[in-house]
């Protein structure tokens, strides 16, 4: 039983992987439909990790070791934060190693490095993205902490695999106007860390008013696959997270085949549905000027506020 | 007939009888030499009594027929169809002039373009470095000059363009280009920023010559129109018409009238593609791509139309020397199209403009004021968003225009907006323009012989293209090819501006504003 746990740990490992680049692909080629464009394919980004695998990786000659690591950490520190994120099972077998502060940090851990790789070949679009990039996850990663601390007041456990097995044992809490409050308040920082529209545009080809692009601007070849999967699997767990916390039917509580086929299933099913309403957001909004970010983000920290005050007063 | 007496009086009062070979050309040209230290005093009393501004300023080579090298200066007035063109001669031996940087800033830019390109010193000028030069181009190689000798091999010298400096506490260079990650033309841009908020930018470009005012030397006046397509991919009829109209107007040639409408028309519908496009990118800038997918959805089917219309999508050959090459075809129902494509597009800037998250990036961004504005001489619709009102189709009427109706919309704000809103409009009125030339068309030939080119005379044409008002001038040698031309698009005049309006900007916002300014660099580095 106890190998079972770890292997589908190892499993939602894959998943992640696996799904990644479709998921954004998938987001992507909506975004086309939405536009009246034909758009690529939505498999299109498993050709650019096997492109960008057999390119030759060019460096600058200013740039150091660290700009070497950073894509092995960035990538690592990533997969991590799925093993503590319940995919397709909860609770998990390595829900004690760590805790939803794990995952934050983790994920600060990878965006630490990003931004430090962007800085480090001293070229003026890295450090302007590095800055940019810094002060949206200087109000972003909090909030994240606070919106899931929301959530983790009604279960009585920062755990997140315990988070959804309470809720799943009393499914009236995921109504709560805590849980709403949190689960807008995720969104607006979903849209922000995952450098999507309106904090940032993943589809710019202009340097100046980039964000994430800017940051690994410098990159190329195998780096810049592993930067580029490292930051489709984050958009995959930001998804999950929305999904499985929020509305966590469907995922299997025992290791049954049939519960773990079901709950693959309703996982692709839920982040493809979130994955339209971030392709349909990303339609109807314009980018905010840059100043006005500390602004939605100040207000989905508020909604996150509001929702730990919320969940504390109707505990 | 302009009336050119009160103008004659005051060379005569002002200038002390200096001037010479004073001549009324073409009705509306008053031609004219002047002698060395008279040209700040003509450009004053231009500007105080007459409202006349410099426009234009071309260099010569006259040396082989004259043994001269010539410096003409060309004045007109904002709204009255009149033109004074001053001549001065220089011996080969005293290649300067007296600088007017200080009295009006484009006449700094011109004067930097011919030190350049002929060597001709302007004394006193403020600013010593250079425009079109770059470091590869040795110091002593002015291209323009006839009997100049391209160097065997152009090396970079090493040397870096001397940038104003600008330091305090926590300023910092963002060096951008000239190399971009678009596919967009090469400009080097150095913003100088304290956190994310431009106090100053500089501008370099250049970096796309192409000798193209070299290339027309020699050529027949015929071959001169496919050069002239060609200076600026997007603004192929409006420079070509304006070469055509020079041309014409030293050949004595008259354009049938049949031609003049549909000159008007392919004008227009260069505008009008121009136009829907950029609304689009400037939307896309602001990362509402819908706005953009669309818009560029409509200009396919301009450039379809344009297709039919003269066989190219970008209408080149749409413009020859006496006319137009191509009547209307016959199962085309122009009006019709045109009034399904503003449809469409009115839609598409309704969806877009109540869109407040969009709209907000527009609002304030950017901002030209007036003053500025008039100071730098812009053109277009740069200067008609700030609330300058200038339309060379209105002011300098050509081809059918005089007997066209149109409005020319102002904008006060000088904003992103403004110059949005300018094309919003200027492409609604695009279309009724074409209707109207449609309805009123007569019939008749659509070309007539141009003639032969008078030897050693000067001649210009000037068409409002969609950027602004274009230039060409225009003189023949004796055996009827071209002995030199220049050009002068409205970018030239425009680019200076986009540096003022980005002041307290961020620099996140700039390519919004440039879009917004969306300033040809071929047009303008030749």
């Amino acid at each position: 039983m106890v190998i079972t746990g770890y292997v589908l740990e190892i499993a939602q490992v894959i998943l992640a992987l696996l799904l990644a680049p479709g998921l954004a692909g998938f987001v992507r080629w909506l975004k086309a439909r939405l536009q009246n464009r034909r758009g690529a394919p939505p498999w299109q980004p498993y050709f650019e990790l096997r492109k960008l695998f057999g390119k030759e990786v060019v460096m600058s000659n200013n740039a150091s070791w660290l700009f070497r690591i950073a894509p092995y950490i960035i990538f690592a520190s990533t997969i991590t934060v799925t093993l503590l994120v319940p995919m397709i099972v909860a609770p998990l077998a390595l829900d004690g190693m760590g805790d939803l502060l794990m995952v934050v940090y983790l994920l600060l851990l990878g965006t630490f490095f990003l931004a430090l790789a962007g800085l480090d070949p001293g070229t003026a679009f890295g450090g302007m993205g590095a800055s940019r990039e810094m002060t949206v996850a200087a109000i972003a990663e909090p909030t994240i902490a606070l919106a899931i601390f929301g959530l983790a007041l009604s279960a009585g456990s920062t755990n997140l695999g315990r988070i959804v097995t309470q809720e799943l044992a009393n499914t009236a809490v995921t109504l709560s106007p805590g849980h709403i409050l949190a689960f807008v308040a995720l969104f607006i920082v979903t849209l922000a860390e995952t450098g999507r529209l309106p904090v940032d545009n993943p589809a710019t080809h202009l340097e100046l008013t980039m964000i994430h692009e800017a940051m690994i601007l410098e990159y190329s070849g195998r780096y810049l696959a592993l930067i580029e999967w490292a930051s489709w699997l984050k958009l995959t767990i930001f998804f999950t997270l929305l999904s499985n916390l929020f509305v966590p039917w469907g995922i299997a509580t025992t290791f049954d085949p049939a519960a773990l086929a079901v709950a693959v299933i309703a996982l692709i099913v839920k982040l493809a549905v979130l994955g339209g309403i971030i392709a349909v957001v990303e339609t109807r909004v314009a980018k905010l000027r840059l100043f006005r970010v500390p602004e939605l983000l100040g207000a989905s920290f508020v909604l996150a506020l509001l929702a730990v005050t919320s969940s504390f007063v109707l505990k | 007939m302009t009336d050119f007496s009160r103008l004659q009086t005051a060379l005569r009062n002002n200038l002390q009888g200096r001037t010479t070979d004073i001549r009324v050309r073409r009705g509306n040209e008053l031609h004219f030499q002047i002698v060395r230290g008279d040209a700040q005093r003509l450009a004053e009393f231009l500007r105080a009594d007459f409202g006349a501004e410099l426009i234009l300023m071309v260099a010569n080579d006259r040396r082989s027929d004259k043994g001269v090298l010539e410096v003409h200066y060309l004045f007109g007035n904002d709204r009255e169809d009149w033109f004074a063109h001053a001549t001065r001669n220089l011996p080969p031996d005293d290649r300067t002039i007296d600088s007017l940087a200080t009295f009006y800033f484009p006449a700094s830019r011109f004067e930097r373009e011919i030190k350049d390109l002929f060597g001709i010193e302007a004394t006193g000028h403020p600013d010593r470095r250079p425009l079109v030069r770059h470091a590869f181009w040795p110091e002593v190689y002015f291209p323009l000059l006839k009997d100049a000798v391209p160097p065997q091999k152009f090396e970079d010298d090493g040397t870096s363009f001397p940038f104003k400096p600008v330091s305090g506490e926590g300023v910092y260079e963002i060096p951008v280009g000239p190399v971009h990650a678009g596919i967009i033309e090469p400009g080097h841009f150095r913003f100088s920023v304290v956190g994310e908020t431009v106090i100053d930018l500089k501008i370099r470009l250049y970096f796309a010559h192409k000798g193209t005012e070299k290339l027309f030397e020699g050529r027949s006046p015929a071959d001169g129109v496919e050069l002239a397509e060609r200076i600026s991919g997007d603004t192929t009829t409006s420079h070509s018409l304006a070469y055509c109209q020079a041309v014409e107007s030293l050949a004595g040639c008259t354009v049938p009238a049949r031609a003049r409408y549909l000159r008007v028309i392919l004008l227009e519908m260069e505008r009008l593609y121009n136009h829907i496009a950029d609304f689009g990118m400037i939307c896309n800038d602001t990362g509402f791509a819908v706005a953009h997918s669309h818009c560029f959805r409509i200009r396919e089917r301009l450039l379809r139309l344009n297709k039919r219309l003269t066989g190219n999508r970008l209408l080149r050959g749409g413009i020859i020397l006496g006319g137009v090459g191509h009547d209307l075809p016959a199962d085309l129902d122009l009006a019709t199209e045109l009034d399904a494509i503003i449809a469409d597009f009115n839609e598409i800037v309704e969806i877009s403009l109540s869109n407040t998250m969009l709209t907000d990036r527009l609002e304030g961004a950017g901002r030209l004021d007036t003053k500025t504005a008039k100071d730098l001489g812009v053109l277009g619709y740069v200067a008609r968003a700030s609330n300058i009102d200038v339309d060379a189709r209105r002011d300098h009427p050509f081809a059918a225009y005089p007997a066209l109706k149109f409005a020319v919309p102002v904008f006060t704000s000088g904003d992103v907006r403004a110059r949005t809103m300018a094309r919003v409009q200027e492409a609604r009125i695009s279309a009724q323009i074409i209707k109207q030339a449609l309805m009123a068309i007569p019939a008749g030939p659509i070309v007539a012989p141009l003639g032969t080119l008078p030897a050693w005379e000067p001649a210009f044409g000037l068409v409002e293209g969609w950027r602004g008002t274009i230039i060409h001038w225009v003189m023949a040698d004796e055996s009827g090819n071209l002995y030199r031309v220049k050009v002068r698009d409205p970018s030239f005049m425009n680019w200076p501006a986009l540096s003022f309006a980005m002041l307290k900007n961020i620099v996140p916002d700039f390519p919004l504003c440039n879009k917004s300014f969306n300033q040809t660099y071929s047009g303008n580095d030749l």
